[in-house]
């Protein structure tokens, strides 16, 4: 008869389990790659893996080309001069949208949002509008303002417009009572409070705002270059569409993803450097 | 040195409060938070308000800054009607309160309006030093103590030289040791600013130990239900005879007798 001691003793020995070596885990494996590099691995063995299959054979070759011939047809339309063009008249869609889009918002959502008069008057419209699908838009602009840039403009400004005004109100709305009261309680005036305690408070969420508007505005710009545009990434898609090239395709998936991230980059570290004195991030 | 009974009755009302009566609508029906206040606060003297939580005491703490002005009576601060705050009350709230996107120093300068002058920055620098914050000026709030953030706003608070200083619990959030060391603090700028202050605590031991007369508030309607001086000299000894018998004053007007767990033993 043992003990009860010993008992618990042979219980905790037996739900020790004994470590394998380190190099016969997996896990020990991916621990020595860096944590920040860590990320790539999924995607490079996608990539090897697709590689291997296409050249193989078993994935047909005019559905998924392989990565390298992907990245073959990225060389050629960068030596035909045609891709720079391309990339630039899609980012000139995107920024013009982009800054007539989020001035509107921010003239709207400031308005709006630190005067209770015109936000009874205008918000139930704006909220209204907003329910609309934005891509419903699109005939009427056509309609509007014929195929040329202006109605593709208009479009993507429609849809940075709606993330950037709700953002700010919300972040003008919802400012610290605690804060504004301070701000009272030295007398400030509601000018003065707007600018000294309500908008820096705002400042996080209208910074998470500028960065959906800017993702929607990549989204819109793919939606407009489709729907009728002789340039621009979008174009090219068609265009690979059209002649049956899925390469062209998947090249231009992967320059919306590349340029979309890096405008995405550009926000996020302008708004970690505007917070980071508040140790806050976006 | 200031704070004796003898200081106080020195000084003229600075603050005059007559009848006041608050009531707050509430799902349709009325809630009087205050009944019948009447209180007079001379220059210079340490008034601490008691009492529990939503006996209303903060919300007389905010008529006085002026941040509340649906009151019915009288309320006069050196001579005027308080109809809304004033530089001449700096207010010091339970939290801290700064602006996150500001520095210490900025954040003390607030008052001051967009273009503080010489002798503006000359006070700023004066409270940072003050509160002992000198060293911290270029800091931002979220790298502060919670200590640390409250002599920040008092700073900001004393910064515009005010007649009088509303603290709404202003150490309920801080742990125990650095409220003791924030109570001796507050005794010493107290000293050395000779402003009024006007204290309002949930804390026995603090409304006895900071102030020259302690006004304890009953609940539900809050009204004023007796005021206690506390005639000890400064700095007083939580441990003292004197100090107990003051507690024990206290603790009588907030639990009944049977209550008392020691009631039995005497």
């Amino acid at each position: 008869m043992s003990t009860i001691q010993e008992q618990a003793e042979e219980a905790i020995f037996a739900l020790q389990v004994v470590p394998l070596p380190d190099r016969f885990r997996f896990s020990a494996l991916l621990g020595r790659i860096p944590r920040n590099v860590l990320g790539l691995v999924l995607p490079v063995l996608i990539l090897i893996v697709w590689e291997v299959l296409s050249r193989a054979g078993v994935l047909a070759a005019n559905w998924f080309p392989a990565p390298s011939a992907i990245a073959g047809t990225l060389l050629d339309l960068l030596h035909g001069g045609e891709l720079i063009r391309h990339v630039l008249v899609t980012l000139a869609r995107v920024l013009a949208g982009f800054l007539i889009g989020t001035l509107a918002a921010t003239i709207l959502g400031g308005v709006v949002g630190s005067t209770p008069l015109v936000r009874h008057l205008l918000d139930p419209t704006l909220q209204a509008l907003r329910n609309i699908p934005s891509m419903a838009w699109v005939p009427l602009f056509l309609l509007w303002l014929g195929i040329h840039e202006s109605s593709k403009i208009a479009l993507i400004a429609v849809g940075v417009f709606f993330p950037v005004y709700l953002n700010l109100l919300s972040g003008i709305l919802t400012a610290d009572r605690k804060l504004v009261e301070v701000g009272q309680v030295f007398r400030l005036n509601k000018t003065q409070l707007v600018r000294r305690v309500i908008l820096p408070a705002a400042l996080p969420s209208y910074l998470v705002g500028l960065r959906s508007g800017l993702s929607l505005g990549w989204m819109f710009v793919v939606a407009a270059e489709i729907m009728g545009a002789s340039s621009g990434l979008g174009y090219l898609m068609i265009d690979g569409q059209m002649t049956g090239r899925a390469s062209v395709i998947i090249a231009s998936i992967v320059l919306f993803a590349i340029f979309g991230k890096l405008t995405d980059l550009v926000i996020e570290s302008f708004g970690n450097r505007l917070l980071s004195q508040r140790g806050l991030g976006i | 040195m200031s704070g004796t009974s003898v200081s106080v009755e020195r000084g003229r009302a600075l603050l005059d409060i007559r009848g006041i009566t608050r009531k707050f609508s509430v799902n349709g029906g009325e809630l009087t938070a205050l009944q019948d206040i009447s209180l007079s606060v001379r220059q210079g003297e340490f008034v601490s308000i008691i009492g529990g939580s939503g006996c209303g005491k903060s919300t007389l703490l905010r008529i006085i800054a002026g941040l509340d002005t649906e009151y019915e009576g009288s309320a006069e601060f050196d001579g005027a009607r308080i109809s809304g705050p004033g530089l001449e009350r700096g207010v010091v709230f339970q939290e801290h309160r700064l602006f996150p996107w500001l520095t210490v120093r900025q954040n003390v300068a607030f008052g001051m309006g967009n273009t503080p002058t010489k002798s503006d920055w000359e006070s700023v620098n004066e409270h940072i030093d003050l509160v002992g914050l000198n060293g911290f000026e270029g800091a931002y709030p979220h790298q502060l103590s919670g200590g640390m953030a409250q002599r920040a706003s008092i700073a900001r608070a004393l910064a515009n030289r005010p007649q009088a200083l509303l603290l709404d619990e202003p150490f309920g959030a801080l742990d125990a040791l650095t409220k003791i060391q924030m109570q001796q603090e507050i005794l010493r700028i107290w000293a050395t600013e000779k402003a009024t202050m006007i204290l309002v605590t949930h804390d026995i031991d603090e409304a006895i130990y900071l102030g020259d007369r302690v006004v304890i508030m009953s609940n539900r309607p809050g009204t004023i239900k007796r005021v206690i001086p506390v005639d000890l000299p400064r700095p007083r000894d939580r441990g003292s005879y004197e100090f107990t018998q003051v507690r024990s004053a206290i603790y009588a007007e907030f639990f009944r007798q049977e209550d008392k767990p020691f009631a039995y033993a005497i």
